[in-house]
């Protein structure tokens, strides 16, 4: 049995619609798994009913064996970190930390030490009197975080803890994420919509899409191959060339895009066969300057160029239909490209529906 | 600029229109005559005195105030827990009930006054003070459950729900969490309510009775009877008091943007 377990959850926010359906969910302990998807996709609903402020209409949620679904939030012993922190506002961040253990009725003496040792831990060792309108953004997720943590929770939830901080403190934050969760080895379930936060931090990713899973993953095979066309363009494989299989190899399929011939991986698992149209899907970074009677190569016209210093952005009509490459070279290579090449790797091929 | 010209006019009329009655009420409450007369003549303390040795308005500014208090902790009480069911939770038949709640505040304060009066004095025979209570409860309860709201929807949700998952109840998390950060707003429903109250008239006038009534309604008996600046002296001393008191209450938690 996996550490968290939603089966078969009918979920939503009005009785009768629910955005989840039939939804299955497994967790194992000690993992960080992310819940990756555009917004509506379900990824928060599926946070809030672990964390109990959905109830479940029907199936299941198990929490270390544990049977969840009717427990109301506040005896879940479950750690919940926001977007927005949710700081107290009218508490300092040294009673915002101990709130959790005050309602444990911890004695007085382990509250200062408890509360004092995950201060140090999140680099806020002195800030302790400080109101949350004193703190940057910055620090208060990280007294967020600490409130969340002081009381050792079953589970941590996050809800796109990092999307209101700039860039920069973003990456700061990833890492001090990744961290915490090597040092104390709590399992947590982290939504957001950011494919490079899901990728750098996750151990296994869940791409989720109109309440439903698309694809689970380690952030290596959701990056290198997308199961479903809408992962594949959510994953930033932007370009997708129409065509039709020719041959079906054993690991590889040859599709003819145009009259030109391309090969590409296929798998037994994505069930196409001789004859089917198909979508060959590829990103722009990953697309080359071909030249004529080299595998993978299609003409191509350039529509326009525009140069952004590391790369140059192409929009191109290769086969009849517009693409967009970005390319290692400067303007001139772009002016004068005649073809473009596709590495056979770096193709995705899924049936166009 | 003929445009900001015309503005100006604007806002000065309005501000002739707003002022101007108080203005000449507190000139008029320093008269020396004998009758109400703009301009005043001659200049004396004595409606001032007169206000503050005629009995009955001592005991009716007891009786508004005493409903004033009551009714509006009354109204606050019911209204916090309103408030909050209706910001917080979706139910069925929600807007139905909100246009319930809100109704004394819009149908006409005679047409309240009138059915109260059939309902708790005709009907039920209770007496006069208890008619009062109830009947200014009900006129204020619209107020305090959309002042509360307002404070409320400023409160983000998820403040609360940390709370949740940190351990303590809704309900211990309302006390511990969403309160000490409503208070401003609490006290901004608390002074509206008590306001309302005390300048009503309509409801008053139905529910008061013999040996009863509140100042607003003593006021409009002894205008009936004299017509002297004491009147305006009393106005006077409450839009003074009224005035001092929502400024105190704004330089300490800054309430009227709950209004």
């Amino acid at each position: 049995m996996s550490y968290v377990e939603l089966n078969d959850i009918d979920a939503g926010y009005v009785k009768g619609k629910p955005v989840l359906k039939e939804f299955n969910l497994r967790v194992e302990q000690g993992e960080l798994l992310s819940l990756l998807g555009p917004s509506g996709c379900g990824k928060t609903t599926t946070l809030r009913t672990i964390a109990g402020f959905i109830m479940a209409e029907q199936g299941r949620v198990m929490i270390n064996g544990r049977d969840y679904t009717r427990i109301p939030p506040h005896k879940r012993n479950i750690g919940l970190v926001f977007q927005n922190y949710a700081l107290f506002p009218h508490l300092s961040v040294f009673d915002n930390v101990a709130y959790g253990l005050r309602r444990r009725k911890v004695d007085k003496g382990i509250i200062q030490t408890k509360v004092g040792a995950i201060l140090d831990l999140v680099s806020l060792q002195g800030l302790g009197d400080r109101l949350p309108a004193q703190l940057s953004g910055g620090q208060r997720q990280r007294v967020a975080l600490a409130r969340s943590i002081v009381i050792e929770p079953d589970l941590l939830l996050l809800d796109e803890p990092l999307s209101n901080l700039d860039a920069k403190l973003r990456d700061e934050m990833r890492a001090e994420l990744t961290r915490l969760q090597h040092q104390l080895g709590i399992t947590m379930i982290y939504v957001t919509h950011d494919q490079i936060e899901a990728l750098s931090l996750s151990s296994r990713i869940i791409i989720m899409n109109e309440g439903r899973i698309e694809q689970t993953g380690t952030p290596e095979d959701i990056y290198g191959s997308p199961a479903t066309p809408f992962v594949a363009r959510f994953m930033g494989f932007d370009n997708a060339l129409q065509g039709i299989v020719t041959e079906i190899g054993r690991d590889h399929a040859t599709i003819d895009v145009e009259g030109v011939p391309f090969r590409g991986p296929a798998s037994p698992a994505r069930q196409i066969a001789q004859g089917d149209k198909v979508k060959l899907f590829f990103r722009p970074e990953d697309a080359q300057i071909g030249r004529e009677g080299d595998p993978n190569s299609l003409p191509a016209e350039v529509n326009f160029f525009n140069f952004q210093g590391r790369t140059t952005l192409c929009s191109l009509t290769a086969a009849g239909q517009r693409i967009q490459i970005l390319l290692q070279e400067g303007r001139d290579a772009a002016r004068d490209l005649s073809h473009v090449r596709i590495p056979a790797d770096k193709i995705v091929i899924e049936k166009d529906m | 600029m003929k445009n900001s010209r015309l503005l100006i006019l604007i806002l000065v009329i309005m501000f002739v229109f707003l002022l101007g009655p108080f203005l000449i009420i507190l000139l008029s409450s320093f008269s020396g005559d004998a009758t109400m007369k703009f301009p005043p003549r001659g200049l004396s303390f004595q409606w001032y005195g007169k206000v503050l040795n005629i009995k009955m308005f001592r005991t009716t500014f007891l009786v508004s105030l005493q409903t004033g208090l009551a009714a509006t902790v009354t109204a606050l009480l019911l209204g916090i827990p309103v408030a909050y069911s209706a910001v917080r939770f979706r139910y069925r038949g929600k807007a139905a009930l909100e246009l319930f709640f809100s109704s004394p505040a819009i149908v006409p304060g005679l047409v309240v006054g009138f059915a109260l009066l059939r309902f708790f004095i005709f009907i039920t025979g209770m007496p006069v003070m208890v008619g009062l209570y109830l009947g200014h409860t009900a006129i204020l309860f619209p107020y305090t459950v959309r002042v509360v709201s307002a404070s409320l929807r400023n409160f983000d949700p998820s403040i609360e729900e940390a709370a949740v998952s940190l351990g303590s109840s809704r309900l211990q998390s309302f006390f511990l969490v969403v309160f000490p950060n409503i208070r401003s707003g609490l006290a901004a429903a608390f002074i509206l309510a008590f306001i309302t109250s005390f300048n009503n008239v309509p409801i008053s006038l139905f529910l008061t009775g013999p040996g009863v009534a509140t100042l607003p309604i003593q006021m409009l008996i002894y205008m009936e009877y004299y017509y002297d600046p004491t009147i305006s002296a009393l106005s006077s001393i409450i839009i003074v008091l009224t005035i001092l008191i929502v400024q105190a209450a704004e330089k300490l938690l800054g309430i009227t943007k709950y209004m």
